[in-house]
């Protein structure tokens, strides 16, 4: 038999590689963090955030219309996805074993395993080519269509982990099923849902392949949602593929205020979700 | 003459054509308890499930049979077949106490009192709700004990005191009959001997059927006892002598812990 303290030192051993990998792990996203902050916060000023481009070799000038576009094209995507979403997230968690549920959850899973670039040509065919033209409506459906299966699979994963007792508690009252539904699932569950919605929102941020020929782009400020509309991950790549560099010192400026807005909706989501 | 609240003929209660309650006759007098015990899988929590209507929510669930619930209405008697009317008015008259404290989480202790009315969108005026509040409370005594948090959440109370408060939930809707699935049996010796000495009390305004599984706490506070084996009601009758004189060997056996 081996030692006592080898054994201790086996266990030492082990302790320290998993804590090394562990922190390993985080390396990446840190160096995104780093390289992003250090390009482009030199770039960010009130000009940034308050303008519109100027034509190149201009000094100055910002990213507003691509701000006010993600906020619209975000705006869009929830409206179409949410209620949406959490509708079929009760079917899902209510009639959970019918085979309706089965074959909707599987698709939901499958939807969410779709290329996004597939989701960009799916939004193009159902609403570019009908309409004629880009449109930020087309932009927000393709989003929509990917945040839907994260606000279907949390909303039904988060009021199956309600009690069935609360459930039965207001059926005992005599509560109406559907007022049961309204009035004490989905408060219950409210937290859960909330943090879907912005974890779907966290997910759709950033797309940029949806993007490309729906909502197409727009180098001014744009508030008709039926005409094309700009977005950051669009400026960030039409800007960093381009010859300029004044553009590239922009995309890292962008790129440094998406990964920020996306890092806020992940933070708020964890306190939201550990509050309870 | 005695007189019965809620008589049940025949009733026959399944699970995916599995009989779980089998061909049960019984009357339970009003403004007494009555306590239903057996063996775990005897089907007691079905039967009281089948007396306002909550047996029907599981999936495949079957019943047969009639239960009628008797009501005095100024000294006129009037009988309601509850499997005729609509579930929700029978769910109001004949209130459910469940096994684990199940307070609304998103309520407070205010809210959770009244819930049968806000969730039910029955208005109550400030004053009304109110004194129902403190009135139904105390029935509970629990007034004393979260008269200065009302606004608190219920979940933030002890185990003891959520079912108080869910008792109170269910007093609140002033039903004819509270049904209680096990009240106790998530609750220490403290809180159980709380929540029996509050039953007692009660019986004076609302009957009583509880389930139990605690030969004891039958013994302790119920009026009638009934005893289930196998899904069939082989023995009911005024405590004292189902104690003391059991007709069947199957409920000497119970009572005397041989099965259980």
């Amino acid at each position: 038999m081996r030692s006592y303290a080898f054994r201790i030192a086996k266990s030492k051993i082990i302790s320290v590689i998993l804590t090394l990998v562990t922190l390993i792990s985080t390396i990446p996203f840190l160096l995104v963090l780093y390289f992003i902050v250090k390009n482009g916060i030199s770039v960010i000023n009130w000009e940034f955030i308050t303008h519109l481009p100027t034509p190149v070799g201009e000094p100055g000038g910002g990213i507003l219309n691509a701000l006010v576009g993600t906020v619209i094209l975000i705006f869009i995507a929830l409206i179409l996805s949410v209620p949406f979403g959490v509708l079929v997230g009760i079917f899902l968690a209510e009639k959970s074993g019918s085979k309706i549920s089965f074959f909707v959850r599987m698709m939901s899973e499958i939807l969410q395993g779709v290329p996004s670039i597939v989701v960009g040509i799916i939004a193009y065919l159902w609403v570019v080519k009908p309409m004629g033209h880009f449109s930020a409506l087309s932009g927000g459906v393709a989003l929509g269509i990917m945040m839907l299966p994260v606000i279907i699979k949390s909303t039904e994963e988060i009021l199956k982990l309600i009690p069935v007792e609360i459930k039965e508690a207001s059926l005992a009252l005599g509560v109406p099923y559907y007022k049961t539904i309204l009035r004490v699932m989905l408060p219950a569950g409210l937290s859960g849902i909330l943090s879907g919605i912005l974890a779907g929102t966290a997910r759709i941020a950033g797309e940029t392949a949806p993007l490309l020929f729906t909502a197409f782009g727009n180098p001014f400020l744009n508030f008709n949602i039926l005409k094309p509309i700009s977005a950051m991950p669009l400026l960030i790549f039409n800007y960093a593929i381009s010859p300029y560099e004044d553009w590239w010192a922009k995309a890292w400026g962008a790129s440094c205020i998406l990964v920020f807005f996306v890092l806020t909706l992940n933070v708020i989501t964890r306190l939201i979700s550990s509050r309870k | 003459m005695i007189d019965i609240v809620l008589r049940a003929e025949n009733l026959t209660a399944s699970y995916d054509d599995h009989i779980v309650v089998k061909n049960v006759n019984l009357s339970i007098v009003r403004n007494s308890i009555t306590a239903v015990m057996g063996p775990s899988g005897c089907g007691k929590t079905t039967l009281i499930r089948c007396f306002n209507r909550m047996h029907e929510l599981s999936p495949k669930a079957k019943v047969e049979g009639k239960v009628y619930l008797i009501e005095n209405l100024n000294g006129r008697r009037e009988e309601i077949d509850i499997y005729s009317v609509d579930p929700m008015i029978v769910r109001r008259k004949i209130g459910m106490v469940f096994q684990k404290p199940n307070p609304f989480p998103t309520m407070s202790i205010y809210e959770n009192v009244i819930a049968g009315y806000i969730l039910n969108g029955i208005k109550l005026k400030k004053s009304e709700a109110d004194e129902l509040v403190e009135e139904t409370l105390r029935k509970v005594s629990l007034w004393d004990e979260v008269k200065d948090r009302l606004k608190k959440k219920g979940t933030f109370l002890s185990g003891g005191q959520q079912q108080r408060l869910c008792i109170a939930r269910a007093l609140a809707m002033k039903p004819d009959i509270i049904l209680l699935d096990e009240p106790t049996s998530a609750l220490d010796p403290v809180a159980t001997a709380k929540i029996e000495e509050l039953l007692e009390q009660l019986k004076n305004t609302v009957t009583i059927v509880i389930v139990t599984h605690n030969v004891g706490q039958a013994g302790r506070i119920s009026d009638f006892v009934a005893f289930m084996y196998l899904g069939e009601l082989l023995e009911y009758g005024p405590t004292d002598t189902v104690f003391t004189r059991p007709l069947n060997e199957k409920t000497e056996e119970f009572l005397a812990g041989k099965i259980g």
